[in-house]
């Protein structure tokens, strides 16, 4: 098993006659069960044509119709990638990966307030993420599939080339993964890390949690003090952002320490409180994660 | 986005919140013309930077003549003002704003964020005005009043009404207060603002209720629909390298140590600065090329790093996923090439097409230092920039 995505997910690509949303449906129809799982992608001005035989739909109502679709990934430029989160939980898919950054923050408040009002089933990854690789399943996103084995651990971060470094760590290590998550840079987003350990610890193929965070918001505090009382799996954790001056926003829209909120140290304190048990070494996040197995 | 606090107040008043006259000015004859065209007896003559605490600076003083409107203005205009928001070089004065004096009777403070946990805009009032409301937060939390905005139908009348109450404002002076607390919703929201403060919001003598500061930061991301805001951009108060960074799409911020790193993705960059500090050195800069960056915008990268004067050695530190390791290569080779290089480079790479990368390093002539992982590139750079090989 895995969390979130597996070989049976079916995906519609939103934002597909996009540069990006071309190269990266290329990649992930390439990776694993790609050729059964990507099976559409939309475009209201392209309906009826198709990308490499994957094809195109008005709408992801009409999508999801045609082809049985439960996911979906959006590549569509920033000023209309909210719009197109809503298509998506308007059309009850269960999950839509979003990797589109540079989203106003206003429409993502306005979007998941309307999520939160309408009640669907929809659950959000992203935006601004590399996505959710479930190895030698399925990728959805942009990370590189080539540096993933399947095996029994669970990586959740915020970033998306921290969260390679942490698989090439434990790949290193022979220590293949159940599913990665990337949940994100930006300060307005959908899961978030305590939804992600909630997922792993149900996982029965998942035995332990690599917590990746950086500064800025608390979700890694949420998320640990969830930990301690309910987790029945080690979890470590690594911290980005020791060395960050506060009030500059370190290149992710959320990642930036304000009124002395959000620091890495108070981050790190509340994590080991918790029973999670952290390093201040970014080359050294695998090895831990190994001393806890 | 930063603006002035004079650019701040003119938004702010077109959605209808009450603040004192007041013209931006960029000389002391200017200075002096706005006084006289201001009218009055009391005059405030204030610095404009970006930073805050200008007024503990010495940027923001009182002047009852137009004698003292022009002395002031004389001193406060192209001096290096230092607030604690500064650094201890300063920031130097270009702008000027004279503005009306004011009766306070009682100092406010209102604020809005954008709060990440309930993904709503956060109205945050207190009765603790003019200070430092970090401290008032700490201390005195229970004097924080909150209110988190509902998208769909804005700051509701009640709601405004209630914070204003509740930090001191009386009733005859409410209909003022909800007028400015909700034109600032507005602002906010309509200018797609990251950060709006008013402190001091005053309550006057008389019973007027008046935003005597403002201070607006903007969503980066939301720029592209505000040609008005981004026509108040001064680069003046911008670090020219981050500036030269920005136009290349790169995200870049000068820190105060000696080793350059350049890096691929914010989080994998805070975490190389993060280990070299770890190793006992000291992060130049925080340089993120970005997922998919080009031979030239490496090149570019490379200058904006090598500019600073401080640099001692040089880590480069890629994890390639979209970013391929040859690309990177092409254009750490065609920059130093380009612009020379003078100091010790540390270069670790992993992931897509590493070997051809390490190859076209390798082929360069170029005397780099080869890192294998993560903490051995760190150790190495450390080692060079302290200069043991």
């Amino acid at each position: 098993m895995s969390i979130l995505i597996n070989k049976n997910t079916r995906v519609i690509t939103q934002g597909i006659t996009g540069k990006t949303g071309q190269f990266h449906t290329r990649m992930s129809r390439d990776y694993a069960n790609g050729r059964s799982c990507f099976v559409a992608g939309v475009n209201p001005n392209k309906a009826g044509e198709n990308f490499e035989g994957i094809p195109i739909f008005a709408s992801v109502r009409d999508a999801k119709a045609k082809t049985g679709a439960n996911a979906s990934v959006v590549y569509v430029p920033p000023p209309f990638a909210a719009a197109a989160i809503w298509e998506a939980v308007e059309s009850d898919l269960d999950l839509v990966i979003c990797i589109t950054e540079g989203i106003p923050v206003r429409d993502m408040i306005e979007v998941r307030e309307r999520m939160r009002k309408a009640n669907k089933k929809t659950l959000l990854v992203g935006p601004n993420c590399p996505g959710v690789i479930t190895p030698d399943e399925i990728k959805i996103g942009i990370m590189p599939g080539h540096i993933h084995k399947k095996g029994r651990v669970g990586v959740v971060s915020r970033s998306g080339t921290l969260t390679y470094e942490a698989v090439g760590q434990l790949m290193e290590l022979g220590l293949g993964q159940s599913s990665c998550v990337g949940t994100g840079g930006d300060p307005v987003n959908g899961l978030k890390h305590i939804d992600v350990l909630k997922m792993f610890n149900d996982d029965p193929d998942t035995d332990a949690v690599v917590m990746v965070g950086e500064i800025g918001g608390s979700d890694e505090e949420t998320a640990a003090q969830w930990a301690k009382r309910n987790m029945k799996k080690p979890v470590v954790g690594f911290i980005a952002g020791v060395t960050a001056p506060a009030g500059k926003r370190m290149g992710h829209a959320g990642a930036i320490i304000s009124g002395g909120k959000g620091t890495a140290q108070e981050k790190l304190a509340v994590l080991e409180e918790c029973g999670i048990r952290t390093t201040r070494n970014p080359a050294e996040m695998g090895k831990l994660l190994k001393s806890v197995l | 986005m930063k603006i002035h606090e004079y650019q701040a107040k003119e938004i702010l008043r077109k959605f209808g919140v009450a603040t004192p006259r007041g013209i931006a000015c960029f000389s002391v004859d200017e200075a002096v013309r706005a006084a006289e065209t201001l009218g009055g007896k009391v005059w405030v003559v204030k610095a404009q930077i970006h930073a805050g605490g200008r007024g503990k600076g010495g940027g923001v003083k009182l002047a009852k003549s137009r004698e003292e409107v022009r002395d002031w203005s004389g001193r406060i205009l192209g001096m290096q003002l230092v607030t604690h928001q500064t650094g201890p070089v300063g920031q130097k004065v270009r702008r000027l704003l004279i503005e009306e004096g004011a009766n306070i009777a009682k100092e406010l403070y209102v604020g809005m964020v954008v709060d990440r946990i309930t993904q709503r805009v956060c109205l945050m009032a207190s009765s603790e005005g003019g200070m430092d409301i970090e401290e008032v937060a700490a201390k005195t939390p229970e004097r924080i009043h909150k209110v988190f905005v509902d998208p769909a139908a804005g700051l509701k009348d009640a709601e405004a009404d209630e914070v204003a109450r509740r930090i001191g404002i009386p009733e005859g002076s409410l209909a003022q207060a909800r007028a400015i607390l909700q034109g600032l919703y507005r602002a906010f929201w309509e200018s797609d603002a990251s950060l709006a403060e008013i402190n001091p919001l005053i309550l006057t003598a008389e019973g007027r209720v008046l935003a005597l500061d403002a201070k607006m930061n903007f969503d980066d991301n939301a720029l592209f629909r505000h040609a008005d805001i981004v026509a108040m951009r001064d680069l003046d108060e911008e670090d020219p390298a981050e500036i030269e960074a920005s136009k290349f799409d790169l995200s870049y911020i000068q820190l105060d140590g000696d080793i350059g790193c350049l890096v691929n993705g914010a989080g994998l960059a805070m975490a190389t600065m993060d280990i070299i500090k770890l190793y006992g050195g000291n992060p130049a800069n925080f340089l993120d090329v970005g997922g998919g960056a080009s031979t030239e915008k490496v090149t570019e990268a490379f200058k904006i790093m090598l500019r600073n004067p401080d640099l001692k050695a040089i880590l480069i530190n890629i994890f390639g996923g979209i970013m391929k390791c040859d690309v990177i290569a092409s254009g750490v080779v065609a920059a130093a090439k380009v612009v020379g290089l003078k100091v010790p480079l540390v270069v670790r790479l992993e992931g897509t097409n590493v070997d051809l990368g390490k190859k076209i390093l390798a082929q360069s002539g170029l005397p780099i230092i080869s890192g294998s992982n993560m903490a051995d590139a760190a150790q190495r750079v450390v080692a060079a920039a302290k200069g043991v090989h």
